[in-house]
């Protein structure tokens, strides 16, 4: 009897692999399929054409003033122009290096998370990002001290308005969020009284009704000669307004660990403050690292209603320009652009929530 | 009852391990009454347990062994009577609580490792948070003790990395690392697949050969011939008889007792 000779491996059917098997799956794998295919491709193609042509192929992306325009073409000349407005608002020209350089170091404390750093290093840049930046963030913006030129905060706005009142209102509404939640759970029942009064006070008025009433209404109750930065008004609006929701995302978390979890903990001896920071809140926020992500997203969207107070963000800035008489009909480029900007920073997030919740899981559950 | 078979091979395995209980007592409970809403779980319990005593706990589902376990280290309070470990008295002051939790070890049946930290971490909360050891030394003791459990390598991997006999011998480890000086189990062998409980039981044997006073609530009667100094078999929140297992199954004195091992010990 011969010896068997294994057979060499043969490519699969030019039908079965690659691109022609991707699109028979997906697009054609029967003739309603493949219908279906062709009519809603045929209608995207007629669609996008004359977008992609008005967006980028028939734009004009550089010239000087209105002038340069092409009608029925995007006109980005008008982006580029007021591209420091958009970013900065009314911060001076000549210092608008101190945001950029505040941003850049904010950009350093997020990124961590991506880089093969060792632990300690990541914590220290990690604690950075929730202390020593807001500080000094806030002190090169605002100006004042060290020799830096004050700058006043009617005068912030656009993109980096946006930034600052996201990122304090996250960093200010984590921690209340999870002291309010913790005291909802509390045994104590004023504790925990006082914070379900809270909690469904600020979860049930709009944001825009607390913006309007901390820039109009709060000032007629304090004493006169007491003022409030606007900004800062809003500032704390948002920041309770959210800690009510992260509270409630939060105790979704502390509910989702078992009951032995607490008890193993207690037995350990370890007293409640440590068993709630060893043991119950890395896993419950570990838990909730999506629907964290989720009420970010949300605030930094929300962030635009600060146009009815007079605060002007990106959208804001954008907006305030669109009548400028000397810019026929830019509408469309100035809220894309807006769109664009606020697209950019979500995903981002989204990107980053999913990168922190691959890096905790440990579970190694089945 | 299911894990009957297995019951037996423990009790082939090894020969009764001498006792260690001396007569000074480190668990006094008086009249002891639970009641979960109008449920009387604990029923006028008292029990006396000396320093180095093993003592196995029995009974049907309901009974209120476990509770009565976990009253000891105050994870059910109690409403009426006394309950003095180590001669500190178990009442609503938290220092006392934690006081008592210190030198009181727990294994649950469930295992409770926490799945966020490593096996060795797992084992260094108690040392360093509670008993301030520093981290150094903290490191060796855990690691003695994971070797006593027969899982040194295991250290550096998490809890749902590890099958669940290996998973129940850390939880035995990181209550040891408290070096209480009681430790309790509830049903630690009952979540177990039956070819793990062996490696369980004899790490349980061989703590019980160390002089450590033991509660164990189980159904493992192999154990309970092996290593216990007495066999309690409670019934509707009371304890019906107590004896030394020669005595628990060779002539229990009470009907309900001798009801309940024929129920288990039959097949």
């Amino acid at each position: 009897m011969a010896t068997h000779q294994p057979l060499p491996n043969q490519p699969a059917p030019v039908t079965q692999r690659g691109v022609i098997r991707w699109l028979r799956a997906n697009l054609f794998s029967s003739w309603i399929n493949g219908l279906v295919t062709l009519v809603v491709g045929y209608y995207l193609l007629t669609m996008l054409i004359p977008l992609i042509d008005w967006a980028f192929i028939g734009a004009v992306f550089t010239g000087d003033g209105v002038d340069a325009c092409r009608p029925g073409k995007a006109c980005w000349i008008f982006v580029e122009e007021r591209f420091g407005f958009f970013m900065y608002g009314f911060y001076p020209e000549a210092l608008r290096w101190r945001p950029t350089l505040a941003f850049a170091l904010f950009a350093l404390a997020v990124v961590p998370p991506f880089l093969p750093l060792p632990g300690r290093l990541r914590r220290s840049v990690a604690i950075f990002g929730l202390t020593g930046l807001p500080v000094g963030g806030y002190i090169l913006i605002a100006g004042g001290v060290f020799g830096l030129e004050s700058v006043d905060t009617s005068q912030w706005g656009g993109l980096m308005l946006t930034l600052i009142l996201a990122y304090v209102g996250i960093i200010a509404a984590l921690p209340i969020g999870v002291a309010l939640a913790l005291g909802r759970r509390s045994e104590m029942p004023v504790i925990r009284g006082i914070c379900v009064i809270f909690i469904e006070f600020w979860r049930a008025v709009p944001l825009i009704t607390i913006l309007f009433m901390a820039s109009v209404m709060l000032p007629l109750f304090l004493p006169e000669g007491v003022t409030f930065d606007k900004l800062m008004r809003a500032l704390i609006g948002i920041t309770l307004f959210q800690a009510a929701y992260m509270a409630e995302v939060v105790r979704g978390g502390l509910q989702a660990i078992p009951k032995g979890q607490y008890e193993a903990a207690e037995a350990l001896g370890l007293g409640y403050w440590r068993r709630m920071r060893l043991i119950i809140l890395p896993q419950a926020l570990k838990i909730v690292v999506p629907g964290i992500a989720n009420t970010v997203i949300s605030l930094f969207k929300d962030t635009t209603l600060v146009l009815i107070i007079g605060l002007f963000d990106l959208l804001g800035a954008v907006k305030s320009t669109l009548s400028d008489p000397a810019w026929n009909n830019v509408m469309a480029e100035g809220y894309l652009f807006v769109a664009f900007c606020f697209w950019v920073f979500c995903f981002g997030m989204s990107r980053y929530s999913h990168r922190i919740e691959k890096q905790l899981d440990t579970d190694h559950r089945q | 009852m299911e894990n009957n078979g297995t019951s037996f091979e423990a009790e082939a395995l090894t020969t009764p391990v001498e006792s260690a209980a001396s007569d000074e007592s480190i668990i006094q409970v008086n009249d002891l009454n639970k009641w979960f809403g109008d449920f009387h779980v604990l029923n006028s319990i008292n029990l006396d347990v000396q320093k180095g005593e093993r003592i196995v706990i029995c009974g049907p589902s309901g009974s209120g062994k476990s509770t009565l376990i976990r009253c000891l280290n105050h994870l059910e309070a109690h409403q009426r009577g006394q309950i003095v470990i180590d001669g500190v008295e178990l009442n609503e002051d938290v220092k006392n609580i934690e006081a008592i939790r210190r030198e009181v070890g727990m294994v649950f049946q469930q295992f409770n490792l926490f799945p966020h930290l490593s096996v060795l971490e797992n084992c260094l909360l108690a040392p360093v948070w509670v008993r301030k050891t520093p981290r150094r030394e903290a490191i060796e003791m855990a690691m003695h003790y994971l070797e006593r459990v027969r899982i040194p390598e295991q250290a550096d991997k998490y809890p749902g990395q590890l099958s669940g006999g290996q998973q129940q011998r850390v939880a035995i480890a990181r209550a040891l690392c408290m070096q209480p000086k009681i430790m309790l189990f509830d049903e630690p062998t009952s979540a177990l697949d039956p070819e793990m409980i062996k490696e369980v039981l004899d790490v349980m044997v061989e703590l019980a050969s160390s002089g450590m006073t033991m509660l164990c609530v189980t159904h493992e009667m192999g154990f309970a011939k092996t290593v216990a100094d007495r066999v309690i078999f409670m019934d509707g929140g009371q304890i019906v008889e107590a004896a030394p297992p020669r005595d628990f199954f060779t002539r229990p004195e009470q009907p309900r007792t001798r009801d309940f091992l024929e129920q288990i010990l039959q097949h």
